[in-house]
């Protein structure tokens, strides 16, 4: 602990700490804080692993519900879907890495998360991604992050075996600098391997195991995830990690096995801060103390500085706890999968997280500083004036024809078909895919009493930055309605909010009104937040990107063989259109499309009512009673009623009530289904399924064919 | 039919094809490396990403110890199925002609594609009909086959092989359609579509248990006989 006072004072700054924490860490400690342990301070208390400008905001989503096993705070959530079994889930941004560069941050951003699944014990079984760009039609930056970042995410998934069943993607002006990239996992674990990361036991031994500590990544949470990005950002590529899919492969199989085995006290995987967080956080669970003895840790390259080695990104790591007897074991088993595996340290009785190198001590911190003692922030929000965000280019005047406007949107890169994207994913490995992307709504899995899981991500930023509290509940309405056409309850959510730089007033409004929305639609749904992850100081020298909540919801379904489908089934079924849905252009595709910025009044949205429809809906998909269920979105029906017969391959004739807007939005409110027409009596039937066109009386006549071709090629140019 | 499921580290489908070998009698892993292959009637080298794949596909997983007693196991005739990565492997081995090659796309691929059965006859294809059409998926990035054109000539004339992509559904570029081919004696065959993905009414197609139908047919003939 040698080093001056004074250029410390300066190294908190280059570090990102302000002057104000800083004075609070002299005065926590009541000491100067040698070079380590700056650098471990620094991170836990950057806005990554602190969430000091979200955690007394998040307090508000309601998080209580029958179904939840393990809620925030673990490195996932989970909740019971019968049969012993539990399904482990969290989403998880990795947007500064993959804007910086997109291949390595979206494949860590995927290996990341997985981590977090399987360090609860649960074998990751799919994952989605949401995914934010600029127009590509318009940017060759966009375009290259695009198929990068897909690139990436399949070179994870893929590789490791892991199915990537769904997910969704906008392209906004607002995401050109700061693209988007949230992953989501889903595992499964029988009740008894569920496992949490709270360190015990004075006297248990603490391993590393996995990937040798390397220098990359240094700084990644604190350089790239706590500030805006700006000139110069390539600069910060070696802060980027690198994946190795392989390696994970194995150290998932290996942790599976330890806890199959019973060889474990705890487990936690490394992320962001690396050694540093995982460990104090251990420590912070459990309530103990940890000493780390630095030369026990394999090291890629020699002449790692101690600091180096507690702040590393390197990808691939777990930190586990055993008692003594059992290490052997332990480190057996590591063997047998070819996992590098080392004692490195102990738990010990107190609250001091202690950090040896060659006999010295270069760390000795009270774990409750590094965890607990973070500044939290209080908002100072302040509603934006209107033009915060730039209009979009105007590709429609207007005065187009209804058949020729429906093309345009099913052209457009937000509505055109994803399977330029999604041919590039597995989605079918592990062998439980019952529903694979375009067949449904939702991704559903089969269990192996063959009930079924479903799961969905949605997201709209361009709606919740017309109405931030709006918007926000609208995407867990989507997202449950989602869920609803395949037949599925929701059980838990999953949220990443992702804002722009929350110390200005704007964005500290945008995120207050939207955490008040999503927290409303899950208490109204009764849906809890199992949980999630905040992504802030997502902001160009232009401006923050649209306001983007990204929710995922884990549903469940008694038989995987009634699973819903979107398309369009039978000749001669009835169309029925299903609601309260009282749709407006207000933050709509097609007023994109015609050049309007994202302001206005988005509908109201009575909660009470859509629990029910999705009760209805969600009764008569598992009953077989409707043979389609498609959620009206992005396009209104005009789009959903397309898509149901591109799906089907089969054309429809539609009559629409008078008054309704074909391309008007209220996501989660509206539904298009098909059946017998005795299984539709008591709704608004609004037509019927057949022939090979779509007819919608007084306003088009397009071929099924027509509409295909438009769809499938908004996308496939830039893919 | 006892059936091995070869698990290199990096494996991906070996439970998918444990699965789809149950269906058809008694499945076992085999730990890459282990030498026993516990007297099985037939061996599946399954897909994934054996040993991360970061040199040539299926480059490393040939010299992995259990590969040693599958060749002997080939060699004596026993049944032995490449699928995807399993084809690489045993591509790289010498067990089936000809190399797999990056997709002309140069990406990973996944895509439920039409399959043409060439011949309806042997251990794999036994239970299908000559031309009939097979709904089996594909998911890989490197899966275009390729061989001297004299060699593919003599393959098509030797009958070994027995899969084509139907016409419109080639997904990588194979020359001349290839989806599968088997060894001169018939008994090792490869395909880079993953019939242990076509199994289950609830996931779609079952078209894929044409092959391990085929394949148990065989062995209780032949084999148990």
């Amino acid at each position: 602990m040698s080093s001056s006072t004074s250029s410390l004072e300066e190294r908190h700054r280059q570090l990102g700490l302000t002057d104000g924490e800083y004075a609070r860490i002299l005065e926590r400690l009541g000491r100067a804080p040698g070079d380590v342990e700056l650098a471990m301070l620094s991170l836990m208390w950057s806005e990554h692993c602190g969430y000091k400008h979200s955690r007394r905001l998040l307090r508000r989503l309601p998080k209580e519900g029958a179904h939840v096993l393990m809620g925030p705070g673990e490195n996932a959530g989970a909740v019971d879907v019968g049969g012993g079994l539990a399904v482990a889930f969290k989403v998880e941004s990795h947007n500064h890495p993959s804007a910086v560069e997109p291949f390595q941050g979206a494949a860590t951003g995927v290996g990341g998360i997985l981590r977090d699944v399987f360090a609860v014990g649960a074998r990751p079984i799919a994952v989605l991604d949401s995914l934010r760009f600029g127009e590509p039609s318009a940017s060759e930056r966009s375009r290259y992050l695009l198929e990068r970042a897909v690139a990436g995410i399949g070179h994870y998934g893929n590789s490791i075996g892991v199915p990537t069943v769904g997910g969704e993607i906008y392209f906004e002006g607002s995401y050109e600098q700061n693209c988007l990239v949230n992953a989501m996992c889903v595992g499964l674990a029988p009740h008894d391997r569920l496992i949490r990361s709270a360190a015990a036991g004075p006297g248990n031994v603490v391993i590393l195991l996995g990937a040798l500590t390397g220098r990359d990544g240094i700084g990644g949470a604190s350089v790239l995830a706590s500030a805006e990005l700006g000139e110069g950002d390539e600069a910060k590529r070696p802060s980027v990690q690198i994946g190795d899919p392989f390696t994970e492969k194995k150290l998932l199989e290996c942790c599976l096995e330890l806890l199959d085995c019973e060889l474990l006290v705890s487990l936690q995987d490394l992320g962001a801060a690396g050694l540093t967080s995982a460990a104090s956080e251990m420590a912070s669970k459990g309530g103990v103390g940890l000493t780390v003895d630095l030369c026990q840790i394999s090291l890629r390259e020699p002449g790692m500085e101690p600091f180096e080695i507690m702040v590393s990104e390197s990808q691939e790591r777990m930190l586990c706890v055993a008692t003594p007897e059992r290490v052997g074991e332990v480190l057996g088993v590591c063997e047998r999968w070819e996992v590098p595996a080392t004692t490195i340290g102990c738990v010990t009785e107190g609250d001091s997280f202690q950090v040896l190198h060659r006999g010295v001590v270069v760390a000795d911190l009270p774990v409750s500083v590094l965890v607990d003692d973070c500044p939290l922030y209080d908002l100072e929000p302040s509603p934006p004036s209107d033009g915060l965000y730039e209009a979009p280019a105007r590709v429609l005047d207007g005065s187009e024809s209804p058949a020729e406007t429906l093309l345009a949107l099913l052209r457009s890169a937000n509505i055109a078909s994803r399977r330029p994207v999604f041919e590039q994913y597995d989605p079918i490995v592990q062998s439980r895919t019952v529903r694979r992307p375009d067949e449904a709504d939702a991704a559903v899995l089969v269990l192996p009493d063959g009930s079924a899981i479903a799961v969905a991500i949605d997201g709209n930023g361009r709606r919740v930055a017309c109405d931030p509290r709006r918007g926000a509940a609208e995407a867990v309405y989507e997202c449950a309605a989602n869920l609803a056409c395949v037949g599925a309850e929701p059980l838990g959510l999953t949220n990443c909010l992702n804002f722009g730089n929350p110390e200005k007033p704007h964005v500290a409004w945008q995120l207050v009104e939207a955490v008040e929305g999503l927290s409303q639609a899950c208490e109204a749904l009764g849906v809890p937040v199992v949980g999630g992850n905040v992504s802030l100081y997502n902001e160009a020298p232009s401006g923050p990107i649209f306001p983007t909540p990204v929710v995922g919801i884990v549903g469940k379904l008694p038989d995987a063989g009634r699973a819903g489908r979107l398309g369009f089934a039978r000749e001669g079924d009835a169309i029925g259109l299903l609601g309260p849905f009282e749709p407006s252009l207000v933050g709509s595709e097609l007023s994109k499309l015609r050049g309007h910025a994202p302001v206005g009044e988005l509908p109201v949205a009575d909660a009470a009512r859509i629990r029910i429809l999705h009760q209805g809906i969600r009764a008569r998909v598992r009953s077989g009673s409707f043979r389609s269920a498609h959620d009206i979105a992005e396009g209104g029906v005009a789009t959903a009623l397309a898509e149901c017969c591109i799906a089907g391959d089969i054309g429809a004739t539609a009559r629409l009530p008078r008054g309704l807007d074909p391309f008007g939005e209220a996501p989660g409110r509206g539904f298009i289904v098909s059946g017998p027409a005795e299984a539709l009596a008591g709704f608004v039937m609004i037509g019927s399924v057949g022939g090979d066109r779509l007819v919608i009386d007084g306003l088009l006549d397009l071929a099924v064919s027509d509409l295909h071709d438009a769809r499938e090629s908004g996308l496939s140019e830039w893919v | 039919m006892k059936t091995g499921i070869v698990r290199f580290p990096g494996s991906c489908d070996d439970i998918d094809a444990l699965a789809a070998a149950a269906r058809v009698g008694e499945p076992v892993l085999l730990w890459h490396a282990d030498t026993d292959l516990q007297g099985v009637d037939a061996v599946i080298v399954p897909g994934g990403f054996s040993y991360g794949d970061y040199l040539r596909a299926g480059a490393i997983a040939r010299f992995a110890p259990v590969m040693t007693e599958v060749e002997e196991f080939a060699r004596g005739g026993g049944l032995v199925l490449g699928i995807c990565n399993g084809f690489q492997v045993l591509c790289e081995a010498n067990l089936l002609p000809g190399a797999l090659l990056p997709n002309t796309s140069l990406k990973f691929i996944f895509r439920q594609v039409e399959l043409e059965v060439v011949r309806g006859d042997g251990p794999f294809t036994g239970a299908c009909a000559s031309g009939e059409r097979l709904s089996i998926p594909v998911k890989h990035t490197t899966g275009r086959y390729y061989a001297p054109s004299e060699e593919l000539d003599r393959l098509e004339a030797a009958g070994q092989v027995l899969l084509r992509y139907a016409p419109g559904h080639n997904p990588n570029g194979s020359l001349r359609d290839i989806a599968g081919v088997c060894n001169e004696r018939g008994n090792v065959f490869g395909l880079m579509p993953h019939p242990e993905h076509a199994v289950d009414p609830l996931g779609g197609s079952t078209d894929g248990m044409r092959i391990f139908e085929s394949m148990r047919a065989h062995v209780e003939q032949h084999v148990l006989a």
